[in-house]
């Protein structure tokens, strides 16, 4: 049996349980939300004990260095005995400047953080609440900018979205944990051929990867395909016309599956992207927001002549709210 | 005969370098295939692609060495799922494919081709 002592108590663990589900079965309370390793809302730190290496994949190595790991994925073999602390000397104080509605469906949040975090546009960040609920949201904004903006989809049920959305003010204070993700414009080749595409709140980093490529003097065509289900999925559409406006490699094309019109297309997203962009052989391209459509955008690009290491993906994983494992769909 | 030892396929194509450029080539007509598709999808392609690059760095001679078992051990999964000769078959037409593509001479072609065959037996489980 593996056993891991949070603060003062030891807590055995089940074979094959995770560390994360070991301490929240037995009343521990630990925040997380996606649960499969990706958005480091569980992060720990082990203080004595060696953690398996699938718990710390994805991690950066100075955090590996310090023994941080993710508690979900953390399945330690029998005999191991680990002792953990949270990941709270990680969290950065901050305060809600302003929340704002960008459509019915999705509010804007913008936060100040207490000391700078350094990040690049298109990362994500754990929002870790008072009481310790954590939720994980792509960053829409540029580091240069005095706020930290997140696109929050508003589940129906959503414990974080609907916290936000009814009861949080500004002035309210949270807790930031991160940047994690690869998914972000790195400097070089200003001619080439980007594709940016994404569903939902998929925009919020591709907003920011977008305007921190034309900050960087990006000369190639940027794509930017935003899809929803209906006219009303979409956002940011005056924002991201007057962008375009204003940067003639800018090409912004918003698509829905129902109600097109003359300004918005209608079809699936891959079809609007090979109608525009038969050969992407050499682009770059970032695909961020729905799990299952970003996989499958991935591989038809990858197909379609793009090289995987040219290719960027950011797929949002439903939240699991706790005590249960049914999908709370789009945490981001 | 010459003392010093034959270079390896692998070594002759360029190495890692030609490796990384070949699995792009060869994982695309693999995925495209809807008959072994299947046999290659996986959610996390960078891992998908680094075991395809470890397997063509295998066939060509290089630094990647599989025993016997592990091929059977990594391969039983795929068997349980109806892995037959046919996949086989397809596979190593589209590994003949992609070095014919990438400009490889005949008699390197046939001695991959080989060395691939040698395989089959443990891939299978038989």
């Amino acid at each position: 049996m593996a056993k891991v002592k949070h603060e003062s108590d030891w807590y055995p663990l089940e074979s094959g349980e995770s560390v994360l589900d070991a301490l929240l079965r037995q009343g521990v309370s630990i925040p997380n939300a996606c649960r499969a390793g990706a958005c480091q809302s569980c992060l720990m730190r082990a203080v004595a004990g060696t953690v398996p290496e699938a718990a710390q994949v994805g991690l950066k190595d100075t955090l590996r260095a310090q023994g941080y790991f993710l508690a979900c994925a953390c399945r330690p073999p029998e005999g191991t005995q680990l002792e953990v602390t949270g990941a709270e000397a990680l969290r950065i104080p901050a305060r809600i400047q302003a929340l704002s509605l960008l459509s019915t469906s999705v509010l804007r949040v913008r936060l100040v953080t207490d000391s700078p975090l350094a990040y690049h546009a298109g990362q994500y960040i754990s929002l870790v609440r008072e009481d310790g609920l954590a939720r994980s949201y792509s960053l829409a904004s540029l580091p240069h900018e005095d706020a930290l903006e997140l696109h929050v989809r508003l589940q129906p049920g959503g414990a974080m979205s609907g916290w936000l959305a009814h009861d949080a003010q500004p002035g309210d204070r949270l807790q930031v944990q991160g940047p994690a993700g690869s998914c972000f414009y790195v400097p070089g080749r200003p001619e080439q051929p980007l594709l940016l595409a994404g569903t939902g709140t998929g925009l919020a980093p591709l907003y920011g990867i977008v305007r921190d490529a034309l900050a960087a003097g990006h000369t190639g065509p940027i794509w930017l395909f935003h899809g929803a289900r209906t006219p009303e999925g979409l956002y940011l559409t005056s924002e991201l016309r007057a962008l375009a406006e204003q940067h003639p490699q800018f090409l912004y094309r918003p698509g829905v599956l129902e109600g097109g019109s003359r300004d918005v297309a209608e079809g699936a997203l891959d079809v609007l992207i090979r109608a525009e962009c038969p050969k992407p052989l050499g682009w770059r391209a970032w695909l961020c927001g729905d799990g299952p459509l970003v996989l499958s955008l991935r591989k038809k690009l990858f197909l379609a002549g793009l090289s995987l290491k040219d290719l960027h993906t950011d797929a949002f994983l439903p939240s699991v709210p706790s005590g249960q494992r049914t999908s709370d769909a789009g945490a981001r | 005969m010459s003392v010093t030892a034959e270079k390896s396929v692998y070594e002759q194509l360029g190495g890692e370098p030609a490796m990384a450029a070949a699995v792009e080539v060869f994982y695309r007509k693999v995925l495209a295939d809807d008959h072994i598709s299947h046999f290659f999808e996986d959610v996390d392609m960078e891992r998908q692609a680094a075991k395809q690059k470890a397997f063509l760095t295998m066939v060509t001679g290089g630094p990647v060495h599989y025993s016997g078992k592990d091929m059977r051990a990594g391969h039983a999964p795929l068997v349980k799922r109806g892995l037959n000769d046919s996949h086989f078959d397809a596979v190593a037409g589209h590994l003949k494919a992609t070095l014919e593509e990438l400009g490889v001479a005949a008699p390197l072609v046939a001695k991959v081709m080989t060395i691939a065959e040698s395989a089959r037996a443990d891939v299978l489980g038989r």
